[in-house]
């Protein structure tokens, strides 16, 4: 069977660019790539152009210049005569702070709402519904501002907590609620107080040494340590001892009342306390959605299977239940903290100098840079989100199920 | 002796069935198992009671004692305290402003109110020509439409003053209901393609011809790419009807100086408006305001940024690198930046971008931003859809011998779709709820309409009646829609559980 020659080999015609699948993606993505490259030197071209008869130009210069303006809530320190750059690093890590905080309370109320929806007391699921399904249809914009005009017109003056007045401070007259924010007590860090935080911190490392032991330990021989009473013990006991040890180093600095307003202590303002009410109440319906169907998704079957190895109720929540529920929760949960994340720009309804306010507010104003200053910000909002999704990713490729 | 032990008592006939326990039916067992099941339920029940109650016993009073007829805040506290009551709503604002939340600054059809309720009036004052016509005197004008607006109720101003927009919102209802339930006839598609045309000329107003050519143009479009493609293969039938849309739409001899005959659409526009001037007077966006702004904003970005999600979900899971990889970053950079950044980039930024001298309605603008937000989101929820699908069923699609988009088109989508309806609806309803945002670059949203009422000396201070009235305006349809989307899960459920 020699004489079968091979197939005359075929010859490349144009037309094999588009009717050739071998060829046609490679084709439609030249031309897409040239419509990009178009669109893209459009956009350039265009910008230059109109900035140039504006008479601006592109520079990021204006960051190290003299910001001028005061920022009324900052984690460090700010005057107004520090550059543009240390105000948007303040509002940065405003958004981060009222972020994070808004996160832990979100997820606290949200498992919480969530896990009180299933529960077999009629009223409390129907209550529960209720919450969910008014949070959860109702704009965020409108929460906050409904928490912002709780705080500042429902709570009274600070003249009204004078001695005969109609209001009092709560919590051993420590903590102060009123229309100018919420004053609670500082504490101040003395002499030593060093000593006592590293203790405290030691005391925490001990104790996951300890339930890391007490679980090597276990698996080896068998024999179980008291870990609860254990870590108790340490997480009390040497931090309190050392504080009276080393004479009381840190003390706290009571809000006292002089004059129409609060000295001393820490003021909360009402704008942090609004947003950050309203955003844990909002996203904490969306989570609790996320818990109610994450608890759902394990199937009867898992826990009955656990009972039938004789396991006991919490350890078939611990190790049956809940690992299987988390791999259906945590992804929807950490793009939930994302949307608060982002959704925090709402601050600017209330006020709160997050970066949105400072970076894309008052310093693009001042210095009319909004396409440097809105750039800066997106690629902030940007490298946070792509921090915490990528988090996402690596969580999720370690709990994936294994298969084929 | 019959040899059968004699028996005491033998019973010959059932027992009638006895009622359960009291203890085992009706309420009282509903009530035992429901909520009163072991002393930690109890605890709850009585706790949860202990809430409901104090928040009703809170609020109920409030709103059942509110105070409806009222001019001002101060004349609302004074009823109050002539009444002898500790806290009532003064729903007087919204009695006297609901029209203004719904439609903010929308004019009202002066002429077709005057006609109607003020004929003599208007007669004496020298007839429509005369008030509203070209030779009028503008503080007569004036001082007629005040008079007349005082008089006539609100609902009359709200069903003759308003009859365009709320044509438009009733026409949604017969051009959105053929997509929502598919049991109804499928030719009344027809009528939801053209009723874009239609709400934007109720809304918009100008000319009738506008909106009528472009859909002509549109149509003539898509017709001649169909009959080219008959003749010239598909690739032809495309750069036929992409010529099509360039002589109706565009210049395309623009590129080497020519102005003339084309672009037809302006050229058509102005011949026929002035041959035939039939039109609504026109009404700029600026004046676009209240919950109309959000159904405005919301409607068009929901049925924009489907097809658009879509095809970016689709192209995110393309084979080629480049295309996979612009999907990507598009879809990364839209999500990893805030709505409100964006809608600040459309007021400020877009003017940088487009070609000097480019004027573009803000309205437009945000329609187009909140597009391209919900559909980098809506392209998350369809690959989701698209990966829950098993490997088998795009197998099963090639085997059969459909090419990509008959693949897509018949087998993939419909089954993608429907596993992400409940995330997809989701979107929507973030959308719409994100519509409140406008309020940030200016334009005049519930929210924002709030805050100019409270600006007035008569509702200075005046906060939870305006607030509570534009959320319960936003929960009515975010809640139908989860409703819905609910149904058509439960309509769409294939297998059998």
């Amino acid at each position: 069977m020699a004489d079968i020659s091979d197939q005359p080999r075929e010859t490349f015609r144009i037309s094999m660019l588009l009717y050739d699948a071998r060829y046609r993606s490679m084709t439609i993505q030249v031309v897409a790539a040239m419509l990009i490259m178009l669109f893209l030197a459009q956009l350039v071209d265009n910008t230059v152009t109109n900035l140039a008869a504006l008479g601006k130009d592109i520079s990021f210069s204006f960051l190290g210049s003299t910001a001028g303006y005061d920022i009324n809530q900052q984690l460090i320190p700010f005057t107004s005569q520090d550059t543009h750059a240390r105000a948007a690093l303040v509002g940065i890590l405003n958004t981060l702070l009222v972020a994070v905080l808004g996160c832990i309370l979100a997820t606290i109320i949200g498992v919480f709402a969530g896990v009180l929806r299933l529960s077999s007391n009629w009223l409390v699921a129907r209550v529960m519904t209720v919450y969910v399904e008014c949070m959860r249809n109702t704009p965020l914009l409108i929460w906050i501002l409904i928490v912002f005009a709780v705080m500042t017109e429902a709570t009274p003056q600070p003249r009204d907590f004078q001695e005969g007045g109609t209001a009092s401070m709560i919590l051993w007259d420590s903590v102060a609620i009123s229309n100018r924010g919420v004053f609670m007590p500082l504490p101040i860090w003395g002499e030593g107080s060093g000593i006592v935080v590293a203790i405290f911190i030691l005391s925490i490392i001990g104790i996951f040494v300890l339930r890391y032991v007490a679980r090597k330990r276990q698996e080896d021989t068998g024999q179980q340590l008291p870990v609860l009473p254990l870590s108790l013990a340490l997480f009390i006991l040497p931090v309190t001892l050392a504080f009276f040890a080393l004479g009381r180093p840190i003390s706290l600095d009571y809000p006292v009342l002089g004059g129409f307003n609060f000295q001393g202590g820490l003021q909360v303002r009402n704008s942090f306390i609004a947003l950050w009410l309203a955003l844990s109440l909002y996203t904490s319906a969306f989570i609790a959605e996320i818990v109610r169907s994450g608890i759902l998704a394990v199937s009867k079957g898992q826990t009955e299977a656990a009972f039938a190895l004789g396991m006991q109720p919490n350890r078939t929540m611990q190790l049956i239940i809940l690992p299987q529920a988390l791999r259906v929760i945590i992804p929807p949960l950490i793009s939930q903290f994302l949307n608060l994340t982002k959704n925090s720009s709402l601050a600017l309804a209330v006020g709160y100098m997050d970066a949105r306010s400072t970076l894309g507010g008052i310093t693009v104003n001042q210095t009319g840079r909004e396409l440097e200053g809105i750039l800066l910000l997106g690629i902030f909002y940007l490298i946070t989100s792509l921090i915490i999704s990528s988090a996402m990713n690596f969580y999720n490729s370690g709990v994936k199920l294994k298969e084929r | 002796m019959s040899g059968t032990p004699k028996v005491a008592y033998v019973r010959s006939d059932m027992l009638p069935e006895a009622p359960p326990p009291p203890g085992q039916a009706g309420p009282i067992k509903w009530l035992r198992e429901n909520l009163f099941a072991g002393w930690f339920n109890s605890a709850m029940t009585i706790l949860a009671i202990y809430v409901v109650w104090s928040v009703l016993s809170g609020t109920l009073p409030w709103v059942f004692n509110g105070i409806w007829d009222a001019g001002s805040l101060t004349e609302c506290r004074e009823i109050r305290n002539a009444r002898g009551l500790d806290s009532a709503a003064c729903w007087a604002v919204v009695n006297e402003r609901w029209l203004q939340m719904l439609f903010g600054f929308y004019p009202t059809d002066d002429p077709l109110l005057a006609r109607l309720f003020y004929a003599d009036e208007l007669a004496a004052a020298g007839g429509a020509e005369m008030v509203f016509g070209g030779g009028f005197n503008a503080t007569q004008q004036v001082a007629f439409i005040s008079a007349m607006k005082d008089e006539i109720s609100n609902a009359a101003i709200f069903f003759f003053g308003y009859w365009r927009p709320l044509l438009a919102l009733a026409l949604l209802v017969p051009a959105i209901a053929p997509v929502l339930y598919s049991n109804l006839p499928r030719s009344l598609l027809i009528f939801s393609l053209i009723y874009p045309f239609v709400a934007f000329f109720l809304l918009w107003g100008g000319s009738v011809w506008l909106p009528t050519l472009v859909a002509l143009g549109l149509l003539a479009t898509i017709m001649a790419g169909r009959y080219a493609a008959a003749f010239v293969g598909s690739l032809g039938g495309f750069f036929v009807s992409l010529i099509v849309f360039l002589a109706i739409f565009m210049n395309p001899l623009g590129v080497v100086g020519i102005d003339g005959l084309f672009p037809l659409l302006p050229q058509l526009n102005g011949e026929l408006t002035d041959a035939i001037p039939l039109g609504l007077p026109f009404i700029a966006s600026q004046n676009f305001g209240g919950f109309m702004l959000a159904i405005i904003i919301g409607t068009s970005g929901i049925v924009l940024s489907l097809p658009l999600g879509i095809a970016l979900a689709l192209g995110r899971q393309s084979s080629m690198p480049l295309i996979k990889w612009v999907c990507v970053s598009f879809i990364e950079v839209i999500r990893g930046v805030p709505l409100i950044v964006w809608l600040f980039t459309a007021s400020t930024l877009l003017n940088y971008f487009l070609p000097p001298g480019t004027e573009f309605d803000l309205l437009l603008r945000v329609i187009i931003m909140v597009t391209l937000f919900a559909s980098a989101y809506l392209a998350e929820v369809v690959r989701g859809g698209l990966a829950a699908l098993p490997k088998g069923q795009y197998e099963a699609a090639d085997s059969l011998g459909l090419d990509y988009w008959k693949s897509m088109r018949l087998i993939i989508l419909p089954q993608a779709l429907k596993i992400s309806i409940p995330g997809i609806v989701n979107t929507f309803i973030g959308l719409f709820k994100d519509t409140t945002l406008v309020v940030f670059i200016g334009l005049r949203d519930p929210l924002g309409l709030t805050n100019a009422i409270r600006a007035t000396s008569e509702w200075n201070g005046i906060y939870w009646e305006l607030y509570i009235f534009v959320g319960a305006l936003f929960f009515m349809f975010c809640f139908f829609m989860s409703r819905y989307s609910m149904y058509l899960e439960r309509r769409l459920r294939t297998d059998h559980r």
